[in-house]
């Protein structure tokens, strides 16, 4: 029996939970989970509080199984998962922030996305509290002779998101990082209680603007789990077409970034000009440059424009034909590889320990690509392989991308080939409510978990969505560790982690 | 390399033809600024951004202006790392709590005559984020906004317009301080 067959063998399933089930936890079965997490039989995918409840999402990689646990906190705490298992303390420290939910025996407790700032405090528990106000940070300690600290952010010299980021350094070399984010929290989660199905899309579109398909796909697909929805083939090829392009764009645009922060610009250049053609491309075949709102419950906003496939046919042999140069460019510029090899190394052991997904986890020998591992539609269908790296450094990262973009177009092909005829779109059924469903989708970062409550009103109760970046970010902090204060936008670039994916 | 560079040398250039000022963008300018550009700035404009909770749809665009295609800097634009070499603020996303005070401080560094542009729907009035515990509102709930540029993300040209804008209004007073 797998270890999540095992684990939920003595349990019983909710009723209207798909496509995996979930489980209502006592203690024994929640220290049993952790366990677990502990033994690295399982993996812990995404852990988010409700009112009185808390919900762990696991994985069983070897078996490719789902599974929900709910510890219910009708006092309004639960055992801690962090104590035991890391990679949850920010979860942790997040639920209790919007719920006021207590974990017992949490390491660490000081807040996360609540920076005192806003008007009142554990906005999502009933009722919410007084703001407290704001507190001092205590960032994490580092003691020696002649550290000092450098602090940076929110607001960084170039144009990215907001974060802070406390380094302790000794000279030139970081003896520790800490990040502290939060500061573009929008309380998207607050916004989605009480939405109706398609204004819970817009949202679900604007978590992380760079990942906005593979989010409303995630979203939909909840969505359609939970009404037992059927969608047409159709749609689902064309959102897998739509994710492609939307993978290419943002591979091929930090391949260029990471290689401009070691300041050559020349493969900047290049690549922002290829990423510019597949963003022209997205606008003429579905309507909007980074393809906002193409993917909806049901199938696809709008079909793929009538030339569409013709033109995705050029853009495609077009980055193919310049793709091998840019590879040989990145692969013969030593002054360039001088600075990606061997700097900011994530270890294969914390990769597994934290379940780093994307890009992140696949450079540093974790090969789970949801994509496979679920086999979603259609990609059960096609043929592709996922790329597996080990060196976990910055270069390793950036052939990750390279190999990925081969691997995209590859799918793109195939994807304009087998394309299905028919409607893009069907109605959603009326349903039985409430009903719950559930996504795992690959993102380029990663995979997105969407989970979502639909109650007996047809609005939505609870969503939450996962960001692939809440098991990235805090890796980002061990790979910089004994490297230069220089090479971090060279290593927080090929991590590349979202803050608003995150903040939520 | 040499062939990547002597494609780029005997090829034809990628960069375009830059776009009219927006007419809009433009009136929205003459009604709201009473003060300095061309004559203070000459045909330099250095920007400083600050995501002050955006979904990051607007930076991927804002970046995509330093492309080939768009060659921002070839207007004489430019994004500044420090506010204290900027002249103008470009503001992205609602402004969440979490966020304000430090675009707050942001606007405060830069140095008179300055600029705001509110970039994106969101940075309007909070877009489909307003009404949220954690935001505060558009840009103007907190800072004197002189242009909105509409969308959701704006595109490039979009953002390129609104910034020429800015730049194409001469003679105007200089903008007393706010304290």
């Amino acid at each position: 029996m797998s270890p999540l067959g095992k684990l939920l063998s003595d349990t019983r399933p909710v009723t209207r939970h798909a496509p995996w089930p979930r489980v209502l936890a006592g203690d024994a079965t929640w220290h049993a989970a952790i366990g677990e997490f502990c033994a690295g039989r399982l993996v812990l995918l995404g852990l988010w509080g409700e009112r009185q409840a808390v919900h762990m999402a696991l994985l069983d990689e070897a078996h490719s199984e789902i599974a929900v646990l709910t510890r219910e906190c009708q006092s309004g705490t639960y055992p801690s998962v962090a104590l035991h298992h890391a990679p949850a303390a920010r979860l942790e420290r997040a639920i209790r922030d919007l719920f006021g939910l207590e974990a017992l025996g949490a390491p660490d407790r000081r807040r996360w996305l609540d920076h005192g700032a806003w008007p009142l405090s554990r906005p999502l528990a009933v009722p919410p509290t007084a703001e407290i106000g704001r507190q001092d940070y205590a960032f994490l300690a580092a003691e020696g002779e002649g550290l000092h600290q450098i602090p940076v952010g929110p607001v960084h010299a170039g144009i990215i998101e907001p974060g802070h980021f406390r380094f302790n350094v000794n000279g030139e070399t970081v003896v520790r990082l800490e990040a502290r984010l939060g500061y573009v929290h929008k309380g998207i989660e607050g916004l989605m209680a009480g939405a109706d199905l398609a204004r819970g899309a817009l949202l679900a579109g604007r978590v992380s603007g760079d990942s906005t398909v593979a989010y409303s796909i995630a979203y939909a697909r909840a969505v359609e789990a939970a009404l037992s929805a059927a969608v047409p083939e159709r749609a689902h090829w064309l959102r897998a077409l739509c994710a492609e392009l939307e993978r290419i764009a943002n591979h091929l645009g930090d391949i260029g970034a990471i290689c401009n922060d070691a300041s050559f610009a020349l493969m900047q250049a290049h690549c922002s000009a290829l990423r510019e053609d597949v963003l022209r491309a997205a606008a003429a075949c579905f309507g909007h440059r980074l393809m906002q709102g193409s993917v909806i419950p049901g199938g696809m906003a709008t079909d793929i424009a009538t030339d569409g496939v013709a033109l995705l046919r050029r853009l495609r042999a077009e980055i193919a034909a310049r793709l091998p140069d840019l590879a040989e460019l990145y692969d013969t510029t030593t002054s360039l590889q001088d600075r990606t090899v061997g700097t900011g190394i994530l270890s294969p052991a914390l990769a597994r320990a934290f379940a780093a997904g994307g890009f992140v986890g696949r450079a540093s020998g974790r090969g789970f690509d949801a994509r496979r591992a679920i086999a979603y539609a259609p990609y059960d269908r096609l043929s592709f392989e996922v790329p597996v790296l080990d060196a976990g450094d910055v270069d390793a990262r950036v052939w990750l991308r390279f190999r990925e973009v081969e691997q995209s177009l590859s799918l793109i092909a195939q994807l304009l080939d087998g394309l299905p005829g028919g409607p893009s779109r069907a109605g959603l059924p009326a349903g039985e409510a409430p009903a719950e469903g559930m996504a795992l989708v690959e993102s380029f970062r990663g995979d997105v978990l969407a989970w979502l409550r639909i109650g007996a009103d047809g609005r939505i109760a609870r969503c939450h969505l996962r960001d692939p970046s809440w098991f990235q970010w805090p890796l980002l902090e061990a790979a910089i560790e004994g490297n230069i204060v220089a090479d971090f936008p060279l290593c927080n670039k090929s991590f590349n982690c979202s803050y608003s994916g995150h903040d939520l | 390399m040499i062939r990547l560079l002597a494609r780029s040398l005997f090829g034809p250039p990628l960069t375009e033809q830059p776009p009219a000022a927006d007419d809009a963008a433009g009136r929205e300018i003459a009604a709201a600024l009473q003060r300095a550009s061309r004559r203070h700035l000459g045909r330099s404009l250095a920007i400083r951004h600050v995501d002050a909770g955006s979904c990051n749809g607007c930076e991927l665009e804002i970046h995509a202006l330093g492309n080939p295609y768009y060659d921002l800097e070839r207007y004489g634009l430019r994004f500044v790392a420090s506010p204290r070499h900027a002249d103008l603020l470009l503001a992205t996303g609602p402004v969440t709590h979490n966020m304000a005070e430090a675009l707050h401080r942001t606007y405060t560094a830069m140095p008179g005559p300055k600029w705001v542009v509110a970039a994106g729907s969101c940075a309007l009035d909070g877009g489909c984020f307003a009404g949220s515990y954690a935001v505060l509102g558009g840009v103007a709930a907190l800072l004197p906004v002189d242009l909105h540029v509409a969308g959701c993300p704006p595109a490039p040209l979009d953002l390129l317009r609104g910034l020429l804008a800015v730049m194409e209004r001469p003679k105007k007073p200089m903008r007393r301080e706010i304290a």
